[in-house]
């Protein structure tokens, strides 16, 4: 029983990878093939993983183990590859018309060292 | 039917990984690159685990957790680098 309840939990995590490839092929630019392609892992591989632990239950200390390793270091990376995206934004075609950090990016580097964040910026009009 | 419907899943995810790998190959830009090699880390990460319960070595789910720790150091060095900041 406990074999047929983990296999199918397997199987929905499995979907869920399989969306975020669909996700990775269709989406338009970096910052969507990103967004596809980070969350619906994550969610994904805990489905799976749980799904193996709940059918071997020897296996479930480590499985949980990875599974918080994977939810911990999985938006770290999401969030530096962010920022590579948007490092490129000339190049990689993406729309970005309200842009708070290249607002930010430009005040620093136009000598204010105040808190970021903290001033109501001037979004496209 | 568990082992069946298991083998469903691992297949699925195998058809998510070659589908990963073709934006890999095509992406335009190497952000797009490192994206698709974000995921197929953690796509190989848990095909690791699956194989450890298909060959029933819980030894792989030590591998697993290394090569999870590997590819998060290779994706976020990688992105820095194009960020500009490495």
């Amino acid at each position: 029983m406990a074999g047929i309840i983990g296999a199918f939990v397997s199987l929905i995590g499995a979907l869920f990878f399989l969306l975020a490839a669909i996700g990775l092929l269709r989406m338009p630019d970096a910052l969507n093939r990103m967004q596809a392609g980070t969350k619906a892992t994550t969610l994904g591989s805990i489905l799976f993983l749980f799904g193996i632990g709940i059918m071997q239950p020897d296996y479930l200390g480590r499985v949980f183990i990875l599974v918080v390793f994977i939810v911990l270091t999985n938006p770290v990376s999401s969030n530096a590859l962010a920022r590579a995206a948007h490092a490129n934004r000339k190049r990689i075609g993406a729309v970005l018309s309200p842009d708070a950090l290249a607002d930010d990016e430009a005040r620093i580097a136009a000598g204010d060292r105040g808190t970021a964040g903290t001033k109501e910026a001037t979004h496209g009009a | 039917m568990a082992d069946t419907v298991f083998f469903v899943a691992v297949g699925i995810a195998v058809l998510a990984l070659l589908l990963s790998g073709i934006r890999f190959a095509l992406g335009p830009w190497a952000v797009d690159r490192t994206v698709a090699l974000d995921a197929m880390t953690i796509l190989a990460t848990s095909l690791i685990v699956a194989f450890a319960l298909l060959s029933g070595r819980r030894i792989y789910i030590d591998v697993a957790m290394v090569y999870g720790l590997v590819g998060f150091a290779g994706v976020v060095a990688v992105a820095r680098y194009l960020e500009g900041g490495l």
